[in-house]
């Protein structure tokens, strides 16, 4: 199964990811959304960031969009490029999981794409059949 | 969907569902064609749903699909019961232009633009999450933030009378610091001055046309002089305001009852605490969007200094205006012939007030009040005017640039980065780019023609053209 494809949007663009689990849905999300902004093979995983997210609603949408934000938070304000990703907790209101990733200035990459935010335009979490998919269009 | 003709560039979409307004869009029936297939129509559909939205809900001519709104919308909403919307605005809260005239003729100085362009992109910071040669400390930023450009000035980033030249003098009133998180602070601190990346860039322009002497006049634009066009926005301090209003208005829409078509659409009533305090944020980080610009400007006139060896005033580099096309304002319209109190959304469209208007700047009032469209790196930008039309039409507004037309992967799969650059520079354009491929996603053939959309605009009434320039060298992130 591959793990994410990309959205085509006019002025935009998105990613649909998949998962067996709604955990790797998300994980693979975050890192379908790190392939935009940077080709990963180069990139290192040596530095490691705590991230949690709580969101009001009960619906795991919204939490989805925390997580790639708190994510380009993250890769903005430490000038990392993030590459792998672990959700140790995905409740109702709240996740948790760390990401791994290396700083901007020792990854011989450039940067592809900049993403400014991930939307609630056409936010999808679901279950269809065997898999999870998720999708998110980001501000670019 | 029903469509229609209202006049041959105005096109309706009569209301149905829970639409309280039809919606309106500014196009010929060409780009009607190709804008009708695309789910920005939805989006101006959503938009009328709107609680208190008046009259209509707009799109430039410019228009293409975004999220929430519709990327060209305008709309504008009643203050007792009407809302204010932080996706209505965007995630580059007072994302705009701005340009500079120079007294230098492109013949006299053509050998020096090669040198003049590259100092530009040494002195320009650009690329994602790129800081920049100022770091402020909090207090500072709050300053900067209540402040607006005065505050850029007193540090000696420009001239004192930069200030008549700007939207609202410089300065949005209402800012408050205080409504501003921790983390938007953060990524505010070291990004003043700085380009970011996307399609914002710095570009060495010459004005080829003149087609309004007068205004071009009262402008100080003649054929073959030199401009600098800057397009840039409130960077990381302003994506995260509006994330994390977004965010929380989901809630305020819910308390308040408001039945939202898409989640992007997230508003609060504008009288409510939660839309005072998005006003108050939102007005923080158009301060900082006409700073970040203002520090630019310094840095462009001191790399002009550099090349042309002479004081920078002796070069010009007057500011002709700096406007921004992301925004909502506090504004009076008519409507049903009564003077009323609007919360006028530009989503990637410009205000174009005409000449006599008290917002106006002073010193343009006779003329109405420059309007800046940026195009693509290959054809062209405009400077146009505010037009009376505008203000009945569409609450005062015209398009924003030139719409894209393509997505960006499609871009970057036809086109090639090294290619691209061999081919303007073919054409005399001088390109320095931060990313190859991020500058194939920018392409002139992924945007639609911005003469035409210009035209439409002209034609409709909403802004008249004034000059035309072409880009002679671009900086980008």
């Amino acid at each position: 199964m591959k793990s994410f494809e990309t959205i085509e949007h006019t002025a935009d663009i998105g990613i649909r990811a998949f998962g067996s689990t709604e955990v790797e849905a998300f994980e693979n999300a975050a890192y379908g959304m790190f392939c935009l902004i940077a080709d990963l093979e180069k990139v290192g995983a040596r530095l490691e960031f705590p991230v949690e997210v709580e969101a009001e609603e009960e619906e795991h949408e919204t939490l989805l969009v925390e997580w790639l934000n708190e994510l380009l938070y993250t890769y903005e304000s430490n000038g990392v490029i993030l590459k792998r990703f672990h959700i140790d907790e995905l409740g109702v209101t709240r996740l948790k999981g760390v990401a791994y990733g290396a700083p901007i200035s020792e990854s011989p990459v450039e940067i592809k794409t900049d993403i400014k935010a991930a939307t609630y335009y056409q936010l999808r979490v679901e279950q269809s059949e065997d898999r999870w998919v998720t999708e998110v269009i980001f501000d670019v | 969907m029903e469509l229609v003709e209202l006049n041959p560039y105005l096109w309706e979409i009569p209301r149905t569902g829970n639409m309280l307004v039809p919606g309106r869009i500014f196009a010929d029936r060409q780009l009607m064609e190709k804008a009708r297939e695309e789910k920005a129509m939805d989006q101006v559909m959503n938009v009328a749903c709107l609680p208190g939205i008046v009259k209509a809900s707009l799109a430039m001519p410019d228009i293409h699909w975004g999220y929430g709104f519709a990327i060209g919308g305008v709309a504008a909403f009643r203050m007792d019961g009407g809302v204010i919307s932080p996706g209505g605005v965007g995630y580059d809260i007072a994302c705009g232009v701005r340009l500079l005239k120079t007294n230098l003729p492109v013949p006299e100085i053509k050998d020096q633009l090669p040198a003049l362009v590259h100092e530009l992109s040494r002195m320009i910071p650009a690329g994602v999450g790129r800081g920049g040669n100022i770091r402020l400390k909090q207090k500072e930023l709050d300053d900067l933030m209540t402040g607006g450009v005065s505050w850029a000035i007193k540090r000696g980033f420009g001239r004192s009378e930069d200030l008549e030249s700007i939207e609202d003098g410089g300065c949005l009133e209402g800012a408050n610091p205080d409504l501003v998180s921790a983390r938007a602070r953060q990524r505010g601190l070291d990004q003043p001055g700085t380009l970011g990346a996307g399609n914002h860039f710095a570009e060495v322009q010459i004005v080829e046309e003149v087609f309004d002497n007068e205004a071009a006049d009262a402008f100080g634009v003649f054929k073959d002089q030199l401009c600098v066009m800057i397009h840039t926005g409130s960077r990381g301090l302003g994506h995260q305001i509006c994330t994390e209003f977004v965010k929380t208005m989901g809630g305020a829409a819910a308390r308040a009852g408001i039945d939202l078509p898409d989640r992007q659409l997230a508003c609060a009533p504008i009288e409510s605490p939660e839309g005072h305090n998005y006003y108050a944020a939102m007005a923080c980080a158009v301060n900082f969007a006409r700073c970040n610009r203002q520090v630019m400007t310094h840095l462009v006139r001191e790399s002009f200094q550099n090349i042309f060896k002479s004081p920078s005033e002796r070069l010009g580099l007057d500011l002709i205006y700096d406007l921004s096309h992301n925004v909502a304002k506090f504004e009076e319209h008519e409507v049903g012939g009564e003077r009323m109190k609007l919360c006028v959304h530009r989503k990637g469209a410009t205000r174009s007030f005409p000449a006599g208007h008290p917002d106006t700047p002073v010193r343009y009032r006779s003329v109405g009040q420059p309007v800046i469209v940026p195009g693509d790196m290959g054809t062209a930008s405009y400077l146009l005017k505010g037009a009376p039309a505008a203000m009945t039409a569409s609450f005062g507004s015209t398009c924003h640039g030139a719409g894209r037309v393509m997505g960006r992967r499609a871009a970057k799969r036809m086109i090639d980065g090294h290619e691209l650059k061999q081919r303007l520079e073919a054409q005399g354009i001088t390109v320095r780019a931060g990313s190859t491929r991020a500058l194939a996603e920018e392409a002139p053939e992924a945007y639609k023609d911005v003469n035409k959309v210009v035209d439409i605009c002209h034609h409709a009434g909403l802004s008249l053209r004034v000059a035309k320039l072409r880009p002679l060298g671009v900086i980008k992130g």
